[in-house]
């Protein structure tokens, strides 16, 4: 046998070999471990077949007569996205400035990133039933929800943002002795203009989007509307609610990168 | 050098002419329309939205000082939570690398699984995690299995969408190398196809871990598994020091998986 030898195979993932088996061992086991503990109830499962079959039976064909409903789920939806994002977006200025190293001083700068960490760790559906459990059923938990959802997007994105500006103008403006605001309206703004904007279409979309789900917790909107079809059985309906919040997506989707690559 | 009536045919500058002022006032017209239309037609409480400051306080209050009695089952949950991700993550990618292989231009077979292929990226992908929870929970009854299935479902198309752009962007030379010297279609694919894109499948997959770890707190709300179902039991029941322990160790766990995900992003990239 020569040394070098005659075929090539293909050289492995993970270099060292030690290391290699152990990740390959460590993943099979853990797979299998937690697959074999997990708390299953196969029968239940098996169970499933048949039931999808009814359901889905019971789905098709979509039923629209109860139109009227649905149009006012949307248009509630749509009232709680321009709301949140509005708010949103007015309240994620003065975080995102706080959020930023170059504007912010070390303490503050610190709690901005706070807020922004905290406001996005959490899924806009436990939020939404804090603040239904706070304020009430209805759309208003569901806009203070999406507040806090674009706060923790809008926020991060726009920190990012200025932390990239040319600091020239900034300098520029101090040395002609402007005071903190004046620098920020003159210098900082037009800067960061382009990219709020597009974030801020970015949001709506995205927060037309996570309406639809807050509302299956209570926070109004075309969720609550699907939540209700699908508590009540109706299938067909829950199905025309889902064609038509897909549909919805997708054109708002549509809308909003047009815009975006317009005022790219 | 060229003076201002030169270059715009009037004698003070000003940044927009005046028609791009129209568009601008236009767009904000439009701007505080929709939102003056949200407001005056929303059914919203306004008493309610007065005294919502005040509520917060008091539910905040009433959390404090979070209660630790109920810890060990608590981090039992949680862990089940991680599996849930982390097996549905493993699922949806596994399941979505055909799905992908279909809906790239440059090798899904013909038009028509072009087409079933992006059906299927869309349908995936329109559709939130917790609406899909809601059907399986409705299929497959409470628990782990409805979770799994519900994340995996809404994973396929995201992983799906991002690995087939990958697809398309790869250099073909490659390829084209590989079917000169008669390889066969799988061997294509093993040889050429996957090493390029492999980076990017392994940066989707952490991303989406990521995400999912996220979304698996929330599926207990509707029945679906994990640390939702403690959250619920404990905010029905007004127990809200040990809602206070849950949440704190949502954003433990959250915080956390964004860790390993940054640990694991730098390692393997």
């Amino acid at each position: 046998m020569s040394a070098t030898p005659d075929t090539w195979r293909k050289p492995p993932f993970i270099a060292n070999p030690v290391i290699r088996w152990a990740v390959y061992l460590g993943a099979l086991g853990y797979f299998l471990w937690v697959g074999a503990t997990m708390p299953i109830d196969w029968n239940r499962v098996a169970d499933g077949i048949g039931r999808a079959g009814r359901i889905f039976g019971g789905a098709f064909p979509p039923s629209f007569e109860r139109s009227g409903l649905l149009i006012d789920g949307f248009l509630e939806s749509l009232k709680i996205a321009i709301l949140a994002t509005t708010g949103g977006v007015l309240l994620s200025i003065p975080i995102a400035f706080m959020a930023a190293r170059n504007v912010a001083p070390m303490p503050i700068y610190y709690l901005g990133r706070f807020v922004i960490i905290v406001a996005r760790s959490f899924h806009p559906v436990i939020v939404a039933i804090i603040f239904v459990k706070a304020v009430g059923f209805g759309p208003f938990a569901g806009v203070l929800t999406l507040v806090v959802y674009s706060v923790g997007f809008v926020a991060k994105m726009l920190a990012e943002r200025i932390e990239e500006i040319d600091f020239g103008q900034v300098e520029a403006m101090r040395a002609a002795g402007a005071p903190f605001f004046s620098t920020i309206f003159y210098a900082v703004f037009p800067q960061i203009m382009p990219r709020q904007i597009g974030l801020t279409i970015y949001q709506l979309d995205s927060n037309l989007r996570a309406s639809a789900v807050v509302g299956i917790v209570g926070a109004g909107g075309i969720g609550a509307t699907l939540a209700n079809a699908f508590g009540r059985y109706d299938y067909d309906f829950a199905l025309a609610i889902t064609i038509v919040i897909v549909g919805v997506i997708l054109i708002s989707e549509g809308i909003s990168g047009q815009i975006r690559k317009r005022i790219g | 050098m060229t003076s201002i009536s030169e270059q715009f045919g009037r004698e003070d500058w000003s940044r927009f002419s005046s028609r791009q002022k129209w568009q601008r006032f236009a767009i904000f017209a439009i701007c505080a329309l929709a939102i003056a239309w949200s407001i005056t037609s929303i059914e919203v409480v306004w008493a309610w939205v007065w005294d919502a400051p005040g509520q917060m306080g008091d539910l905040f209050e009433r959390m404090y000082p979070p209660d630790t009695t109920n810890i060990a089952s608590i981090l039992r949950v949680l862990w089940q939570t991680v599996n849930i991700a982390t097996f549905a993550t493993a699922f949806a990618v596994l399941m979505s690398l055909p799905v992908a292989y279909l809906a790239a231009q440059n090798t899904t077979p013909n038009r028509a699984t072009l087409w079933l292929g992006r059906l299927i990226l869309v349908t995936s992908r329109s559709v939130n995690t917790i609406i899909w929870a809601l059907l399986f929970v409705a299929i497959f009854g409470p628990g782990v299995v409805a979770g799994i299935v519900a994340i995996m479902f809404r994973s396929i198309g995201f992983v799906g969408k991002l690995l087939g752009e990958a697809i398309e962007e790869i250099d073909k030379r490659p390829v084209e190398a590989l079917e000169a010297t008669g390889a066969s279609r799988f061997k294509v694919i093993a040889y050429a196809i996957v090493p390029q894109v492999m980076p990017t499948f392994w940066a989707v997959a952490i991303l989406r871990w990521d995400i999912n770890l996220r979304e698996s707190t929330v599926l207990g709300l509707v029945g679906a598994g994990g640390i939702g179902i403690i959250l619920q039991g404990a905010i029905d029941t007004f127990n809200w020091p040990e809602a206070a322990t849950v949440l704190l160790a949502i954003l433990a766990l959250v915080i956390l998986g964004e860790v390993i995900s940054a640990f694991l992003r730098r390692r393997i990239l």
